[in-house]
C-alpha cells in the first residue's frame, strides 16, 4: 500500500507528509532541550559560585567543533542539491565529507572529555560540570543518531535511488533537517557552556 | 500469522494491541489498588488468601510500609501512563482516528508499530522492577526529588521505563498530528472533523510538547542517580541521619517544575480524548447533532493551550512565592471556563432528543455528573487559600479519581461498547453490559465519596496504616472499611466484562456495517475494515460530521461521506 503525499505535496497543505513529521519531531526536541536550558537557567541563578565558564573549558576546542559542525551541515545540503540535479557521484562526495565532519565533531568532544576527567573534572563536582556533561553528553547522542542514519542512506540505502529516486532525495532532505537542528543545538550550547 | 497479528504496521491491529495491553495495565493497577484498600480498611492484619504470595514484602501476610509504598507509586504510574492514556491515545486514537479521518492508515505505519513496541518495552520494564533485589520504585507516581534521588533501584528501573514510554508517546504523537493534516479524506474540511479527532489532534500536541520536559527531567535524574550530580539535592541534606557527601547546589523545586510541566498537559490528555469519545457517543444516541460543535472545538483549543500555564498549581505548598502562586491559581480558574463549557455542551446536547439508552450511553450519561463532581471539586484545589488545608489528604485523592475513573475511564468503557461491532462485526451482550455498568457505577462511588470526608477532616494520602496513628483521623477512619469492600465489589463488577469480551466475537449479535445509525465514515468501511486502506475506495465527505434528524431530509441521519460503489478498490 502507497499512503499519499510522501514525496508529493499536498496542495491544501503545502507539505509533504515526511516533513510535517521531522518538524513535529524536532519541536519536541526543542522542548526537550528547551528543558534543559530551563534548568541550566534555574541552577545556575540559585548557585552561589559558579565558574568562569570560558576559563575551565577550552573555547578553542569548541571553536573548532562548531565550525566542523557547521560545514558538515553545508556539505548535508551539497549533498541534497546533488541529487536533486540528478548526480549520484556528488551525493556520495558530499555526504561522505558529512560523515567525516561528524565523526570529526566527536573525535575533538572525545578530546575535551577525556582531558576533563584526566583532571578529576567528573560530572558530580559541581552542577557546572553535571550540566556540561549532560547537555554536551545528549546533544553528542543525537549526533551519533543523526550519523547512523547519514551513514545508512550513504551505504546500503543508496539502493532506492535507483529504483525511486524522488523518495530517495526526499529521505536526504528529512536526514538533512535533523542533521541541521543537531547543528543549531549545538550554536545554542556553544555559547551558553563555553562563553557566557 | 506473526507478521499480520504481532508485527502488524496497520492501525486497526497496532490499535487493538494498544488496547489488549492497555486493558492488561489497567488491570494490574487496580489489583494493585485493591491491596491499597485493604491494607488502609485491615492495615497490620495479614492481607487474607493472597497475603502469602509477597514473600518478604509481606511476612505473615502483613505487608512492610517499604512494600505498600511501591504498590502506590506503581498503581498510579501503571494507571496513568500504562493504562489509561495507551487506551484513549494509542488504541481509540489508533483505531479510530485515521477511519474517521477517512484515511488508508496512518502517515508512518512503521513508526506506529514501533511506537507500540517502545511502550511495550517500557511497560515491562515498569514491571519487572518489582522482581528486582529492592523491589519497585516506591517514591509517588510524581517521584519528587531528593526522595526519589536516594531510594531504592527500582527508581531506575522507573526512569528507564519512562524514557521508553516518554519515546513511544512522542512518535506516536507526531503521526497522529501528520495524520489528521495529511490524510484527511476529500471534502473533509477542518470544521467538518469529528468532534474525536478534534480531541485526538489537541492531545497529541500535549504529548508532543509537554512530554519532553519529563524526559529532561527523567535524563537529570538518572544523572542523579548513576553519576552522582546534584541537580536536585540541595547542599548539606541529611538523609537518614547523615549529611549528604556531594556538590549540592542543587534544587528540589526543579524536579517538581519539570515534573508538573508535563503533569497537568498529561491531566488533559486523561480527559481530553474522553470527552471525544462521549462526544461521538453523546450524538449518536440523542439522534442530534452536537450542541454548539465549533465552541467545543473552540474550547480544546484553549484547554490545550492553557493547560501549559497551570502546572504550578500542584506546588502552592512548596514555598515558590505568593506573587506566583497568584498567577497560578487565575490561570487554574481561567482554565475551568473552557471544561465547563464543553461539559455544558454535552448536556445541552441531550435537550430535546429522544435517547437511546443502551450501554455505550449509559456510561456516556454517567460520565457527566461523574466529571461534573470531579472537575467541581477541583475548584477548592487549585485556589491557593483552600489548597492549604486540602494538599496532600484524601480529598485530593478523590478529586482526580472522580476525573478519571468514573470519568475517563468510564468514557473509555463507553467506547469499547461503541466501537466493538465495528471491530469485530459483533455487539457486546447488552445485559452484562447493564451489570458492568451498574455495579461499577455504585462501586466507584462508594470508594470515592468517602475520601472526600476523609479528607476534608484532614486525612493524609499515602498512609500505611490509612491515618490510623493521627487522633484527627479517626472520626473517619470506619470509612476505610465499606471502602475496601466496594473496591472488591468493583473487581466482581468487572467480570461480566471480561467475560463479554471473551464471548461476544464468537457468539455475540451480529452487527452490520453501521449498527448504530452512525454519521460518520469509521462507519462508511466494511466490517471489519479493510487491512491497509479501510474503505473500499476513497470516500468523498459532502457534509458535517453529526447531521442527524435534519429537518426536511430524505433519510433519519444523513452519512457524513460517500465511498464510490467501485469494485476496484484502491489497494
Amino acid at each position: 500500500m502507497d499512503l499519499p503525499y510522501t514525496t508529493e505535496v499536498r496542495p491544501d497543505t503545502g507539505l509533504t507528509s515526511p516533513k510535517l513529521g521531522i518538524w513535529l519531531f524536532l519541536a519536541s526536541e526543542v522542548m526537550l532541550f528547551g528543558s534543559l536550558f530551563a534548568a541550566y537557567v534555574l541552577l545556575r541563578v540559585g548557585s552561589p559560585a559558579w565558574p568562569d565558564q570560558s576559563a575551565v573549558l577550552s573555547v578553542p576546542l569548541a571553536t573548532l567543533n562548531t565550525v566542523i559542525l557547521l560545514a558538515s551541515s553545508v556539505t548535508m545540503v551539497l549533498a541534497w542539491v546533488s541529487l536533486r540535479r540528478g548526480r549520484l557521484p556528488g551525493f556520495r562526495l558530499y555526504m561522505g565529507l558529512t560523515l567525516l565532519g561528524g565523526v570529526l565533531f566527536l573525535i575533538v568532544k572525545a578530546f575535551e572529555y577525556s582531558d576533563k576527567f584526566s583532571q578529576g573534572l567528573l560530572p558530580s563536582t559541581s552542577n557546572f560540570y553535571g550540566l556540561y556533561f549532560t547537555l554536551t553528553g545528549l546533544h553528542a547522542l543525537h549526533v551519533v543518531a543523526g550519523l547512523a542514519v547519514n551513514a545508512w542512506l550513504w551505504l546500503p540505502g543508496v539502493r532506492l535511488w535507483h529504483t525511486r529516486p524522488a523518495l530517495f532525495t526526499n529521505r536526504v532532505e528529512i536526514a538533512g533537517i535533523y542533521w541541521h537542528f543537531v547543528d543549531l543545538v549545538w550554536i545554542f550550547l556553544f555559547p551558553v557552556l563555553y562563553l557566557l | 500469522m506473526l507478521r499480520k497479528y504481532l508485527f502488524s504496521t496497520d492501525h486497526k491491529i497496532i490499535g487493538l494491541q494498544y488496547g489488549f495491553t492497555g486493558l492488561f495495565f489497567l488491570l494490574v493497577g487496580f489489583l494493585l489498588a485493591l491491596v491499597i484498600r485493604w491494607q488502609h480498611a485491615y492495615a497490620g492484619e495479614p492481607l487474607p488468601l493472597i497475603g502469602g504470595w509477597f514473600g518478604g514484602n509481606a511476612p505473615g501476610g502483613i505487608l512492610l510500609p517499604e512494600f505498600y509504598n511501591q504498590l502506590g507509586a506503581m498503581h498510579g504510574t501503571i494507571m496513568v501512563f500504562l493504562g489509561v492514556v495507551p487506551l484513549a491515545v494509542g488504541a481509540f486514537g489508533n483505531y479510530v482516528l485515521p477511519l474517521q479521518v477517512g484515511a488508508p492508515d496512518m502517515a508512518f505505519p512503521r513508526l506506529n508499530m514501533l511506537s507500540y513496541w517502545l511502550y511495550l518495552a517500557g511497560g515491562l520494564v515498569m514491571l519487572a522492577s518489582f522482581f528486582s533485589p529492592t523491589g519497585a520504585a516506591s517514591s509517588g507516581w510524581t517521584s519528587y526529588a531528593p526522595l526519589s534521588v536516594f531510594a531504592n533501584d527500582g527508581q531506575t528501573w522507573w526512569l528507564a521505563a519512562m524514557l521508553l514510554v516518554i519515546f513511544s508517546s512522542l512518535l506516536g504523537a507526531m503521526n497522529f498530528i501528520t495524520t489528521v493534516v495529511q490524510l484527511r479524506a476529500p471534502g473533509l474540511t477542518w470544521f467538518r472533523l469529528p468532534f474525536f479527532v478534534w480531541a485526538q489532534f489537541v492531545t497529541a500536541f500535549l504529548l508532543l510538547l509537554a512530554f519532553p520536559a519529563l524526559q529532561a527531567a527523567a535524563v537529570l535524574q538518572l544523572m542523579d542517580r548513576l553519576a552522582g550530580t546534584s541537580f536536585f539535592v540541595a547542599s548539606g541534606l541529611v538523609v537518614s541521619g547523615q549529611v549528604i557527601d556531594r556538590a549540592g547546589d542543587g534544587s528540589a523545586l526543579l524536579w517538581q517544575h519539570l515534573f508538573w510541566f508535563l503533569g497537568h498537559p498529561e491531566v488533559y490528555v486523561l480527559v481530553l480524548p474522553a470527552m471525544g469519545i462521549i462526544g461521538e457517543v453523546i450524538a449518536n444516541n440523542t439522534r442530534k447533532p452536537l450542541w454548539g460543535y465549533r465552541l467545543m472545538v473552540y474550547s480544546l483549543f484553549v484547554l490545550g493551550f492553557l493547560s501549559f500555564l497551570v502546572w504550578a498549581h500542584h506546588m502552592f505548598l512548596t514555598g515558590m512565592g505568593t506573587t506566583i502562586s497568584a498567577f497560578f491559581q487565575a490561570t487554574t480558574m481561567i482554565i475551568s471556563i473552557p471544561s465547563v463549557v464543553v461539559l455544558s455542551a454535552l448536556i445541552l446536547t441531550l435537550y430535546g432528543g429522544s435517547i437511546r439508552f443502551n450501554t455505550p450511553m449509559l456510561f456516556a450519561l454517567a460520565f457527566l455528573p461523574m466529571f461534573g463532581i470531579g472537575g467541581l471539586t477541583g475548584l477548592p484545589l487549585g485556589l491557593a487559600t483552600t489548597d492549604i488545608p486540602l494538599h496532600d489528604t484524601n480529598y485530593v485523592v478523590a478529586h482526580f479519581h472522580y476525573l478519571v475513573a468514573p470519568g475517563t475511564i468510564f468514557a473509555l468503557f463507553a467506547g469499547i461498547y461503541y466501537w466493538y461491532p465495528k471491530a469485530t462485526g459483533r455487539f457486546l451482550n447488552e445485559t452484562l453490559g447493564r451489570i458492568h455498568f451498574f455495579g461499577s457505577l455504585v462501586a466507584m462511588n462508594v470508594i470515592f465519596m468517602p475520601m472526600f470526608v476523609q479528607g476534608l477532616a484532614g486525612v493524609n494520602r499515602r498512609l500505611w496504616d490509612g491515618g490510623a496513628i493521627y487522633v484527627h483521623a479517626q472520626d473517619t477512619l470506619y470509612l476505610n472499611v465499606p471502602m475496601a469492600y466496594a473496591a472488591l465489589a468493583l473487581a466482581v463488577a468487572q467480570i461480566p466484562f471480561l467475560v463479554n469480551l471473551a464471548w461476544a466475537p464468537w457468539f455475540g449479535r451480529v452487527a452490520g456495517t453501521n449498527p448504530w445509525d452512525a454519521t460518520t465514515l469509521e462507519w462508511a468501511t466494511p466490517t471489519p475494515p479493510h487491512a491497509h486502506g479501510n474503505f473500499d475506495a476513497i470516500p468523498r465527505v459532502v457534509r458535517d460530521p453529526y447531521e442527524y434528524s435534519v429537518p426536511g431530509a430524505d433519510a433519519a441521519f444523513l452519512p457524513q461521506g460517500v465511498v464510490p460503489p467501485d469494485a476496484d478498490r484502491e489497494p
